[in-house]
C-alpha cells in the first residue's frame, strides 16, 4: 500500500523537535491526540513577533500597538476562515477548548438552563464536556441524559430522537480521544434542532485533523485547542453563532471586554471583545494564525486522507502480528475514525505498556485520557492510547509493533 | 536512560504475577480506597487491627506492575507488625520513594526500619513519573490507619 497522499518526510522535516535523537534512536511521537509538536514556521512566526512587533492589542495609538493588534485580528480572519465561519466577530480566543466549552457551560448555560432543563451528552466525552455540565446539575438542578455507544464505540442513535425530546442543549464531541470515532456532526446539529436544542460540537480532536466547516455543519457552538493543531500552547477557540454570542451574558470580567465601567455597573463591548477579559494569549494567537496557514499549505482533505490512510495501515499491520493479543477499540470502519487508538496488548498493564515502549522513543499515552465515564463504560481502569498526525509514516506503525513486541519479552506473556 | 532493569526487577514482577493478601475483609475491618488520578488506577486495602497489631490486611483493585506489587509487599510487610511500627515503615518507604516528610524536608532513612524485599523498588525513583504507582498503596494503607 503506497500513500500518495503527503509527502511525510517533507513535512516531518519541518518539525525540529522530529529531528531529535534520544539515547541514539530517533523519535516516534504517536502522542498527538494529547498535544502536537510544532513546525518551525509556527516558531519562527511567534519568535519574529516576539523580535519585531509585540505590543499591547487593542489598546494604543502608537504604530507598534497598531502592527500587534494586526497580527492578532489577522490570526483570527485566518480561524474564521478555517472552519468557514460567517464573521470573525463570532469567533473568541480563549485559553483553550476546555475553557471554551466552560464559557458556553457558564455563559450560555447560567442565562438559558432552569432547574429541570436538559442537556444531551454522549458516552464518549472528554471530562472537559462533561464537567462543567455536572457542575450546572449541581448549581442549577439541570438533567443530564447521555447518548449511548454502539459495541465498536460509534454513537447508538435509536433512541436520540427520544434523549433529545425536550431538551436545550447537545453537546458531543466530533472526534472521541479515545476511540478515534468520528460522529455525523451535520446529523446530530439536525437532530438536536429539530428539538428546539442548540448543538456544542468539542472540535478538538477533529479540527486538527479534518475540513471543519460549522456554517455545513449548522452548528452553534465549536470548541477546539491550537495545541493539538500545530500551534502553541496556551490558545483556544470558540466559535459560537453570533446571535448566540450577542445574547450571552460575558464569563469573565475585566478588561477589555467592557464599553463602560461606572461606580454603580458596567456595560460590555461587542463581540469578540466581550468575551475576551484581560490580555489575551498575543503571542500564542499569533503562533496558532501561523499552524492554520501551514495546515493549510497541506490541505486538510490532504490530511484526512493521509490519517485514513494511517488508521487502515495501523489496523491491518496490528491485527496481522498480533491477533486477538491486541485489543483495539473503535470501529476499523476508516470512515468513521480517525488515526487515534486506544488498545489492550496481552494483559500488559497500558502504564507498564508505555513504559517499556518509551525505551524504544515510542511516545504514547497511557491513562484514562480524560474520559473516566467511557473507561467505566468499556470495563477497564485504563487504557495505552497511540495517535497519529501528519508527520508520521507507515514506519512508525512497524517501530510501534516492534516495541510491542519487545513489552512480551519483560512481561512474559 | 536509567535501563528497564532496575524498574522490572524479578521479585517486582513476582509479585506482580502472584500478589499475595488479594481480597476483602469484613467490618469491622477498615477499608480505603486509594486513586491514582493520573492514570484511574484503583486500590482497596482492608485493615484488622487487633490489640495494636495489624491482625490481617488484604489488597483489592487494579493497577500497573508497580503499584500492585507495590501494594503485595506492602501487604506482608505490615502483616502482624504493631501500628506504630507500620507507621514507621511507611515513613521509610516514602523517604526511600523521595517524598518529603510534612514540612517539606526530606526523611532520613531509620537504620532501625528494616524494608526487606520492599527495597526493590528502589529503582522506581529513576522513574519519577511511576512514584505515584508505588506510593499508592502506602498512601491507602494509611488512610485505612485513620479510619480506625
Amino acid at each position: 500500500m503506497t500513500n500518495a497522499q503527503l509527502d511525510v518526510a517533507a513535512i516531518k522535516a519541518q518539525f525540529p523537535l522530529l529531528q531529535r535523537e534520544l539515547n541514539g534512536a530517533p523519535l516516534v511521537y504517536l502522542d498527538s491526540a494529547n498535544t502536537s509538536q510544532k513546525p518551525q514556521s509556527v516558531i519562527d512566526a511567534m519568535s519574529t513577533f516576539m523580535e519585531q512587533s509585540y505590543a499591547p492589542i487593542n489598546r494604543s495609538a502608537y504604530q507598534l500597538a497598531s502592527e500587534a493588534t494586526d497580527a492578532y485580528e489577522g490570526a483570527r480572519t485566518k480561524v474564521q476562515r478555517f472552519i468557514n465561519a460567517r464573521r470573525d466577530r463570532e469567533v473568541v480566543f480563549t485559553k483553550n477548548a476546555t475553557e471554551s466549552l466552560n464559557l458556553v457551560a457558564h455563559s450560555w448555560g447560567r442565562a438559558n438552563l432552569r432547574e429541570g432543563d436538559v442537556v444531551v451528552l454522549t458516552q464518549m466525552e472528554h471530562h472537559a464536556n462533561i464537567v462543567p455540565w455536572h457542575m450546572l446539575v449541581q448549581e442549577k438542578g439541570i438533567q443530564l441524559r447521555w447518548v449511548p455507544l454502539t459495541a465498536d464505540g460509534q454513537l447508538d442513535l435509536t433512541t436520540l430522537p427520544q434523549l433529545l425530546d425536550g431538551a436545550k442543549a447537545f453537546s458531543f464531541t466530533a472526534m472521541s480521544n479515545v476511540l478515534g470515532t468520528i460522529t455525523p456532526v451535520q446529523q446530530l446539529c439536525a437532530a438536536a434542532h429539530d428539538a428546539g436544542a442548540i448543538a456544542i460540537v468539542d472540535g478538538c480532536q477533529y479540527v486538527p485533523h479534518n475540513v471543519t466547516d460549522v456554517q455545513a455543519w449548522g452548528a452553534d457552538f465549536l470548541a477546539f485547542s491550537s495545541h493539538k493543531m500545530c500551534g502553541p500552547s496556551g490558545v483556544g477557540v470558540l466559535w459560537g453563532r453570533e446571535s448566540l454570542l450577542d445574547a450571552m451574558p460575558p464569563f469573565l470580567g475585566g478588561g477589555n471586554m467592557i464599553a463602560d465601567v461606572r461606580f454603580d455597573g458596567f456595560t460590555t463591548a461587542e463581540l469578540p471583545a466581550k468575551f475576551e477579559a484581560g490580555t489575551p494569549p498575543i503571542i500564542e494567537v499569533v503562533g496558532l494564525g501561523a499552524a492554520i496557514d501551514f495546515l493549510d499549505g497541506i490541505g486538510m482533505a490532504s490530511i484526512r486522507a493521509h490519517e485514513a490512510h494511517m488508521a487502515a495501515l495501523a489496523i491491518a499491520t496490528l491485527t496481522e502480528r498480533f491477533g486477538d493479543d491486541i485489543q483495539l477499540h473503535g470501529s476499523t470502519d476508516t470512515e468513521v475514525r480517525g488515526a487515534t487508538f486506544s488498545f489492550a496488548f496481552r494483559g500488559i498493564h497500558p502504564h507498564d505498556l508505555s513504559q517499556v515502549l518509551d525505551q524504544r522513543n515510542v511516545c504514547v499515552r497511557a491513562g484514562h485520557h480524560c474520559a473516566k465515564p467511557l473507561m467505566r463504560l468499556m470495563g477497564v481502569n485504563a487504557t495505552a492510547r497511540a495517535s497519529f498526525y501528519l508527520y508520521n509514516d507507515e514506519h512508525d506503525i512497524d517501530v510501534l509493533a516492534d516495541a510491542l513486541d519487545g513489552a512480551t519479552d519483560i512481561f512474559g506473556f | 536512560m536509567p535501563g528497564l532493569e532496575d524498574l522490572y526487577r524479578e521479585i517486582i514482577l513476582d509479585h506482580h504475577r502472584n500478589p499475595r493478601n488479594r481480597g476483602e475483609l469484613a467490618p469491622p475491618a477498615s477499608h480505603a480506597v486509594g486513586h491514582n488520578p493520573l492514570c484511574g488506577d484503583e486500590i482497596d486495602v482492608y485493615l484488622d487491627v487487633t490489640d495494636g497489631v495489624v491482625s490481617d490486611v488484604k489488597v483489592g483493585g487494579q493497577g500497573c506492575s508497580i503499584s500492585q506489587s507495590s501494594a503485595s509487599m506492602m501487604s506482608q510487610a505490615v502483616k502482624g507488625k504493631p501500628v506504630d511500627e507500620v507507621r514507621a515503615l511507611v515513613r521509610r518507604f516514602k523517604g526511600m520513594m523521595s517524598i518529603p516528610d510534612e514540612d517539606g524536608n526530606p526523611i532520613e532513612p531509620d537504620p532501625s526500619v528494616k524494608l526487606g524485599d520492599l527495597e526493590a523498588l528502589q529503582g522506581v525513583v529513576k522513574f519519577p513519573v511511576r512514584i505515584k504507582c508505588a506510593t499508592l498503596a502506602w498512601n491507602t494503607l494509611l488512610e485505612a490507619l485513620e479510619q480506625r
